[in-house]
């Protein structure tokens, strides 16, 4: 009898209790087990350099070609050798895999350093307090500026968000308070409208705006195409934040007895409020840096225009447009001061509403 | 005496079948605010589609004296000259060379960008270890809030004059295949180059769909076949891919839907000829979106319709592109 | 396949502890120990789940583990066919041998192990875009297996998972198809497909209705005469009826603990640890 569950390891067999032993993770690879990998990578390095060196293949451009190609197989060689081919076949897919991903990065990078590359050398004070009014298109950068386009720029994207907010908001709610029978279709229209095209709703506008009410170029003409680009965005990133309330708690207002616009308006928008602000900026980070509405409909200027409701205005993009558009060297040198401009204020309203986005209730 | 009783007793035995009631209505009588409330929220979410009608109204009006009197022509011809009076030629608007071009530079883009989408997001998904993983997402989401006009001065001032080597070389390689040839040395503002462009551009979007798709793989079905001796990439041929196919094509008709209709980066970095040319290497390419803007600041008011109706065309097509990606990605969201 | 199995285990017969089991283990054809759990503990971050568990699985029966929830029975069986590793807070100490090598030991093909050691999950999870021929061969598709008679091995493990006959005539159809109880059959057969020495099922019955665990039951009692099966369940008359061994966990807060591992019968008929006879018994957990 007690033989039978002394052979069972109740009392084990290796004599501990005394400590418990340090968690590991054995499955974690050792330096040992990567010096194959890393020697593997140091081979490929070489042997690209080397190929690279004695055959046409020429630049940094034959290098990274090379490099692909012999780390690929230099990868599966050494999976298959001390695995079999699943591993090597494995070890192939996880080498392609990490090079798309990388690839993926390389544009971004570039994109950056070349935006301050070329943008920060004609950022001055200057510029932040003088328009292109009196400056000849061919003067140095040290002379004019581009306040006329920022101002513009906040013009357009504060009376586009102006109009948006509302429908954006009330579309959101719309498809999750009052759910209503249509609810499906809205929500496939809104994705379906988040993907017009920016120029399309720039001819729409001037469709209305100019041919049929007879109007001219402005301010308010630009935000409008902008709010219909701005709206699917606002709408569904709202609905995706609404949707995170807990039904308990709309519950529990109209259980208390209120009636739904109270429980909605005392509860569950200020328990979204962060998110949908966050929501909102979103869609601004959306529209700031559109160029093709806003070259149908604002006219462009070289001046400030403080009224929204007359008169020709610029905007940041347009400025970059306009001034890559002439050709030159200042004008491309300014053209890349205003990208760095505008990146800089898209990058300001991308940060906010990630800061928000993450900050959560 | 004898027979009430029994007459009562009798009563409950006879099969008096239980009436089932009919289900009560129960009506609910909101009050004032709350119906004030609902109509408000129901107008505001119907906007979107009064504006989608709208816009396909206004475009179509506006364009419909040129599908009168161009016809089918409009978009199977390549020629698109405007009236002029004293050249003495006659108008003639068709947008083929366009509408093909645009496909053209939408495929390139696809081609480059949906493979290297696709395994950002296999490797944020499976393989980046937790530190990567952050980092690069936001990496992502900044490539996404990029505007249009930095990738088009990049492509044009960063891109283009790499890309005019790699066309080079692979021409001088390959170019007995029909689509590398090259008449003479124009390689600048080429499909390729816009194609190249536009890959870059559509890459946020499908990375994010497709990584939205993997993270709902059934965390059983993967874990089935890593018990059953799968490596990582067996396992992701077997479970993610079967699983997640449908929203990741949903992910690329997105990013084409979106390729389709880029304007100004294209614009930037490709040159519109009117004519339809198999070579993507060369200085010659079409975009209905570029189109638009190209013509639209010297338009007479008769070409100015035509545009609109160019841009009718766009809409549609993107909107069915649009619709259709949807479709394909909400059903994939909904399987089992 | 079996052949050969059982003259490796004939071979570790040798091993002293094994010959003892064998001897010691009634109605059961004992061929050695399969799998074995070296003072293994786990941990989720700086949780302590698990401590100090050593327990043998005999080739060729059944191991029970009960336990009330939480006691870290799933941590344990994942700990021995390395499934623990997935979850990226986890962590461990300890062994677990394989024929007598360390399945964690350096260098070691976790592929290899997990096909050596098949696993039957609670929930059962049929691939559904494979057929139910696609299913049970997946595994050698998964592990780039070749063989030459996909049929009758497809046959073999149907038959021995016990679904043979009612799917026999359907083999094209999707494994969505099939109703609770045979899918998880065919999750059965698909493990079987590779092979396994050891086969790992947990709460493999707890999704089903009694008719299918009756099924279920028949299949594992008839599997265990070719290999090792260690089976968690909450179920005290399906561990009585399917087990040779049991083994009792328990947590009192702390890190799970194995408090009793014995024959089976001892543990329900005469546990030497109080807390084991109130389980047992149902006066707590
Ligand atoms: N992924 C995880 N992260 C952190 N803690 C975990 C994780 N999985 C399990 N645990 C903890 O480890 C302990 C053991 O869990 P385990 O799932 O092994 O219990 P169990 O005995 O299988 O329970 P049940 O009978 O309910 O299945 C529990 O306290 C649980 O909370
Ligand atoms: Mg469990």
């Amino acid at each position: 009898m007690s033989t039978l569950t002394d052979n069972m390891p109740k009392e084990p067999l290796v004599p501990n209790k005394l400590s418990t032993p340090k968690p590991i993770k054995p499955w974690k690879a050792t330096p040992k087990q990567l010096l194959p990998d890393f020697l593997g990578a140091i081979v490929a390095v070489v042997t690209s350099l080397v190929v690279v060196a004695f055959s046409p293949m020429a630049g940094i451009l034959g290098f990274i070609l090379t490099f692909i190609v012999i780390s690929i197989i230099t990868a599966a060689s050494i999976s298959g050798i001390r695995q079999d081919r699943k591993a090597a076949a494995n070890s192939v897919s996880t080498m392609v895999i990490y090079f798309l991903a990388a690839f993926v990065l390389l544009p971004v990078v570039s994109i950056i350093f070349e935006i301050i590359r070329k943008g920060a050398p004609g950022l001055s004070f200057g510029i932040f307090f003088d328009d292109m009014s009196v400056t000849a298109s061919d003067a140095p950068l040290s002379e004019g500026g581009l306040l006329h386009a920022l101002v513009g720029s906040l013009y357009v994207v504060v009376l586009a968000t102006i109009v948006s907010i509302p429908i954006g908001i009330l579309t959101a709610l719309y498809l999750t308070e009052v759910k209503g029978r249509a609810a499906g279709t809205v929500r496939f229209f809104v994705q379906a409208m988040s993907g017009v095209p920016s120029i399309v709703a720039g001819l729409f506008i001037y469709a209305v705006w100019m041919i049929s009410l007879g109007g001219t170029y402005t301010t308010a003409a630009g935000s409008l195409a902008l709010a219909i680009l701005m709206i699917p965005t606002v709408a569904r990133t709202a609905e995706e934040v609404l949707k995170l309330i807990p039904t308990d708690l709309r519950e529990a207002g109209l259980a208390l007895g209120a009636t739904q616009w109270k429980t909605v308006a005392l509860v569950v928008i200020p328990a979204a409020r962060s998110g949908l602000i966050t929501a909102v900026i979103l869609g601004t980070a959306r529209v700031a840096g559109e160029t093709a509405p806003l070259l149908l409909t604002i006219g462009g200027n070289d001046a400030m225009n403080w009224n929204p409701l007359s008169g020709n205005n610029s905007a940041l993009p347009f400025y970059v447009w306009k001034n890559f558009g002439l050709g030159t060297e200042t004008g491309a040198d300014r053209a890349w001061t205003g990208i760095f401009v505008l990146m800089v204020v898209v990058m300001i309203f991308f940060s906010i509403a990630r800061v928000l986005g993450n900050k959560k209730g | 005496m004898h027979d009430q009783p029994v007459s009562i007793l009798e009563n409950p035995v006879n099969p008096v079948p239980t009436k089932v009631p009919e289900p009560r209505e129960i009506t609910t009588e909101p009050r004032l605010s709350d119906r004030v409330f609902r109509t408000v929220v129901s107008s505001g979410g119907f906007i979107s589609l009064v504006v989608l009608g709208l816009i396909s109204l206004f475009l179509l009006y506006e364009g419909l004296n040129i599908f009168r009197s161009e016809g089918l022509s409009f978009i199977t011809s390549f020629e698109w000259v405007a009236e002029s009076i004293e050249n003495g030629t006659e108008a003639s608007y068709g947008i083929g060379a366009m509408l093909y071009g645009t496909l053209v530079i939408g495929f390139i883009g696809l081609f480059f960008g949906f493979p290297l989408a696709l395994g950002a997001a296999l490797f944020l998904s499976y393989y980046a270890p937790e530190w990567l993983k952050k980092p690069m997402v936001l990496v992502i989401d900044i490539m996404a809030a990029i505007p249009s006009i930095v990738f088009g001065l990049w492509g044009y001032f960063v891109l283009m004059p790499q890309a005019e080597e790699w066309a080079r070389l692979i021409n001088k390689y390959l170019g007995f295949i029909p689509i590398f040839s090259m008449p003479g040395d124009f390689y600048t503002r080429s499909p390729f180059i816009a194609g190249l462009v536009l890959a870059v551009m559509i890459i946020p979007i499908i990375t994010s769909i497709s990584r939205e798709v993997f993270a709902q793989t059934p965390l059983d079905r993967i874990q089935a076949a890593y018990a059953l001796g799968a490596t990582r990439w067996s396992m992701i041929r077997a479970v993610v891919i079967p699983y997640g196919k449908g929203g990741v094509i949903g992910g690329a008709m997105l990013g084409l839907g979106r390729a389709i209709g880029e304007t100004v980066a294209v614009y930037t970095v490709l040159n519109l000829v009117y004519d339809i040319r198999p070579e993507i290497f060369l200085s010659a390419g079409g975009s209905v979106a570029s189109l638009i803007v190209n013509k639209f600041g010297e338009a007479t008011p008769p070409e100015l319709k035509a545009l609109m109706a160019a841009g009718f065309v766009l809409f549609i097509v993107t909107l069915a592109v649009n619709f259709l990606a949807n479709a394909i990605i909400n059903r994939t969201a909904r399987q089992g | 396949m079996n052949n050969e199995r059982e003259n490796e285990m004939s071979e570790t017969k040798t091993n002293s502890l094994a010959s003892i089991a064998a001897a010691r283990t009634p109605g059961t054809t004992a061929m050695g120990v399969g799998l074995e759990a070296r003072s293994v503990h786990a941990w989720f971050g700086q949780k302590h789940v698990l401590s100090d568990i050593s327990l043998d699985f005999y080739a060729g029966t059944v191991t029970a583990l009960i336990g009330p929830s939480g006691c870290g029975k799933s941590t344990f069986i994942r700990i021995l066919n390395r499934m623990h590793e997935f979850i990226p807070s986890a962590a461990m100490a300890g062994e677990v041998l394989l024929d007598g090598k360390d399945v964690y030991r350096a260098g070691v093909d976790v592929t290899k192990i997990r096909l050596g050691i098949g696993m039957v999950f609670q929930k059962p999870n049929p691939f559904p875009s494979m057929t139910i021929k696609e299913n049970v061969l997946s595994g050698l598709k998964l592990a780039q297996i070749k063989i030459n008679n996909a049929d009758e091995l497809l046959e073999d493990c149907l038959v021995r998972a016990g679904l043979w006959s009612e799917v026999k005539d359907r083999l094209d159809q999707y494994g969505g198809t099939l109703s609770g109880g045979q899918q998880q059959r065919l999750c059965i057969a698909r493990s079987l497909a590779v092979k396994p020495q050891v086969l790992l099922m947990d709460e493999p019955c707890s999704a089903l209705d009694p008719g299918s665990t009756l099924r279920i039951e028949e299949t594992i009692r008839d599997l265990s005469k070719t290999m090792t099966i260690v089976i968690v369940t909450h179920n005290m008359q399906q561990a009585a009826r399917v087990s040779d061994y049991t083994g009792f966990f328990l947590s009192d807060g702390g890190p799970g603990e194995l408090v009793e591992a014995a024959p089976t019968s001892h543990i329900f008929s005469n546990p030497k640890d109080k807390r084991t006879e109130d389980y047992v018994t149902g006066r707590f957990g």
